[in-house]
């Protein structure tokens, strides 16, 4: 596939991953930040390649694992409402609420889509008026602009019928609540290029300096990933603080600014729980004021609905970095992706999922069930 | 807000509800939830030796000079129509493609069909005659049938079960659970090209796409693979699950590991495009025209010159080897060089977020 394929060249890669081996002196871990980075680190093996002083450890930047318990019991409150179409990116589906999903939902008679983009959910709105559809608006930076269009198109369709119940979250705040936080050991951070194609990387510098770790714009091809390490090795060892961009071919220092400024209108900064980690101040974004008429919290009436999680998995320490998924003692004996225990098993970008479907620890451990 | 409400050691999620109270959807995409269905549900009411070999049709010994090989499938496919198919020709191709991965001569079929209220004849008539026209090339006869008609709304159109029946080729001992460490694996073509043309066919692809569906019989096919080599060990097509899912059917059927060649692997362009873009992999997605087969590696080149000479065998190759080790996986060598497990599909397929 063109444009792809030139970015999985396995020579290629392993040429950078020779450099990166001369380049390495002493042991460095890194955290890439983005649950699609994780995925293609795990799925093509990239780690396993790379020199044994590189310890690669997962970020929270997968926003199906983060979306916290109370706003998925809200969906599925809302998503049982007659005469409601509840429309979701598909990863949502399996993501356990208190005692339910969206998948039991809709074998419950919920009316529950999925849908590729939220102008889809916009064009059903369109198309059943008699119907309240609601968009189950989940991300980060780099799903915002959809999101708000989705918004933006329904006011200037005069759609009375179309809303969006948001639990969108930033990478900034998240970055500095891991490096803030006293058992951090992360010291350079691969940054999510898609974020950063989007928002640019204006707002890291600020970061890197306030806590000394480099940070480095990354893509998500083999390629991209294994520059995105080699440029920030090169910077842990000449002790250099700043942040840089491997991924020039899609991101600009300031970004998609009409994208920013679209999202701006819409979104403004709020707290936001995050699933397993607890509410970072100022992480999430929702909806202004002036857009009440599309905020589903609003218009179902669930904002009363709270719950508390219980602590039945690590989740929260995997996407803090601090544990890998085979440090669970339930990974892959109680805890499958048939029967997650946990948001990162659930979703398809979550670092136990990834762990277990490209059989990291299976190969060690589980490699002869048969025979155990 | 302070800083002070990030609890960065906490930790936590709750279980979720495990989907056995209710059937969900996951439990008909054919991966490790529609086992577990099977092995719940149906092996302990029905239990007897030919349903618990776990093939896609059932060997039996009726006393007669050679053994039978039956198979059902049910087809739900919505569009009814699309690109390179239509449900008539995929509840015909389905079971006597699971027929004949037996190593059985399919013969005779039967089919059910429910209909919906409302249905237009026309569609119905189009169905038929396509029926009728993959019967023709697989070569077998629609011999009983039966139609119930459901009130609009109750069902989608229009839904087919067909069942089969087909005579098992003599010497031959072919089977999931024959496997062998020493076979080669081969693969008589491109994966995705069905689950990616449903797909576009429902507007769900959210672009224009070329893609034609696979569906074929595959008997003809197998009979010259039979032809070619009598120690093919198993025979199997990768439908819903796709690849990865049947082969660690094998794997676990059969006891043994599968080592696959990532890049050997051989997918469109156009699918590999359209996965990309909608974050699934080639590995899970429906065939209903290609099939794989385990053979001895020295068996191999006959089997495969025999495939190329078959119109649905042009592009057979091999694709990977059967080891002892470790029992029940299948490890697929990236291009990268690196290993990794693939593993069967768990619920339903689920497109990324982004």
């Amino acid at each position: 596939m063109k444009y792809v394929n030139e970015y999985r060249d396995a020579q290629l890669v392993r040429g950078v991953i020779e450099e990166i081996r001369r380049t390495v002196t002493r042991p460095w871990t890194l955290m890439e930040i983005c649950g699609g980075q994780t995925h293609a680190i795990v799925r093509h093996g990239i780690d396993q390649l790379l020199p044994s002083e590189i310890e690669l450890v997962h970020g929270p930047g997968c926003p199906v694992c983060v979306t916290p318990l109370e706003l998925i019991d809200k969906a599925l409150a809302i998503a049982a409402c007659p005469d409601v179409i509840f429309c979701s990116y598909g990863d949502m589906l399996r993501v356990p609420g208190s005692g339910r999903d969206l998948f039991s939902v809709k074998a419950q008679g919920g009316n529950v889509r999925v849908v590729y983009s939220p102008l889809d959910a916009v064009k059903l709105a369109q198309e059943n008026p008699d119907k309240q559809v609601v968009f189950f608006a989940i991300g980060f930076e780099t799903t915002a602009p959809p999101n708000v269009m989705s918004v933006l198109q329904a006011q200037r369709l005069g759609l009375t019928n179309y809303s969006i119940l948001v639990s969108h979250v930033r990478v900034p705040p998240a970055i500095k609540a891991i490096l803030g936080s006293p058992s951090n050991r992360v010291q350079g951070f691969l940054l999510a290029g898609h974020v950063n194609a989007v928002m640019g990387y204006w707002e890291y510098p600020e970061l890197a300096e306030q806590f000394k770790v480099p940070m480095v714009v990354t893509g998500f091809e083999p390629l991209d990933i294994v520059q995105g390490i080699l440029k920030t090795v090169q910077l842990l060892e000449a002790g250099k603080v700043e942040v840089a961009n491997a991924y020039s071919r899609a991101v600009t220092f300031d970004g998609n600014k009409p994208a920013q400024q679209t999202i701006q209108k819409v979104f403004m900064e709020c707290d936001r729980k995050w699933r397993g980690i607890g509410t970072i101040p100022m992480s999430g974004w929702c909806l202004r004021l002036e857009f009440d008429a599309f905020n589903a919290e609003k218009r179902f009436d669930v904002e009363a609905i709270k719950a508390e999680e219980s602590p039945l998995c690590i989740a929260g320490q995997i996407l803090q970095g601090l544990k890998k998924p085979h440090n669970c003692p339930a990974f892959g004996t109680v805890c499958t992706p048939e029967n997650p225990l946990g948001a990162t098993m659930v979703s398809s970008e979550g670092a136990c999922a990834a762990y277990y479907r490209y059989g990291r620890v299976n190969l060690e451990i589980h490699s002869s069930p048969q025979s155990r | 807000m302070s800083e002070e409400t990030v609890n960065m050691e906490g930790a936590v999620c709750a279980p979720p509800l495990h989907h056995t109270d209710q059937i969900v959807m996951g439990h008909g995409a054919g991966g490790r939830m529609s086992h577990q269905l099977i092995q719940k549900a149906f092996l302990p009411a029905f239990q007897n030796p030919a349903l618990q070999a776990g093939d896609d049709a059932a060997l039996v010994d009726p006393g007669l000079r050679q053994q039978l090989s039956i198979s059902t499938d049910s087809h739900v496919v919505w569009p009814l129509f699309f690109p390179g198919g239509d449900i008539g020709r995929l509840a015909v191709c389905g079971t006597v493609n699971d027929v004949a991965m037996l190593g059985a001569k399919p013969l005779y079929l039967t089919a059910g069909f429910i209909l919906e209220e409302g249905l237009e004849m026309s569609t119905l008539q189009r169905v038929v005659a396509s029926m009728q026209s993959a019967a023709q090339e697989a070569g077998v006869q629609i011999v009983a049938g039966d139609t119930k008609v459901v009130q609009k709304g109750k069902a989608d159109g229009l839904y087919i079960t067909t069942a089969g029946v087909g005579i098992v080729r003599p010497n031959v001992n072919i089977g999931g659970a024959q496997a062998k460490p020493g076979d080669v694996v081969i693969l008589s073509g491109s994966i995705g090209d069905h689950g990616i043309a449903v797909l576009g066919a429902r507007g769900e692809l959210g672009f224009q796409s070329s893609i034609q569906s696979d569906v074929a019989p595959l008997n003809h096919l197998i009979e010259a693979m039979l032809n070619a080599s009598e120690n093919i060990h198993v025979l199997r097509d990768p439908t819903r699950g796709g690849l990865a899912t049947t082969l660690n059917e094998i794997a676990t059927q059969s006891n043994i590991g599968i080592q696959l060649d990532e890049k050997t692997i051989p997918v469109r362009p156009e699918v590999s495009a359209a996965c990309e873009m909608l974050g699934f992999d080639p590995l899970y997605i429906a065939n209903e025209g290609k099939l794989i087969c385990f053979v001895p590696r020295e068996d191999a080149e006959n089997v495969l010159k025999a495939m190329r000479a078959m119109k649905y065998g042009e592009e057979a190759l091999i694709i990977g080897e059967v080891t002892a080790e470790p029992q029940g996986r299948v490890l697929l060598k990236t291009a990268l060089g690196s290993k990794r497990v693939v593993d069967m599909l768990a619920g339903e397929m689920l497109p990324r977020i982004c």
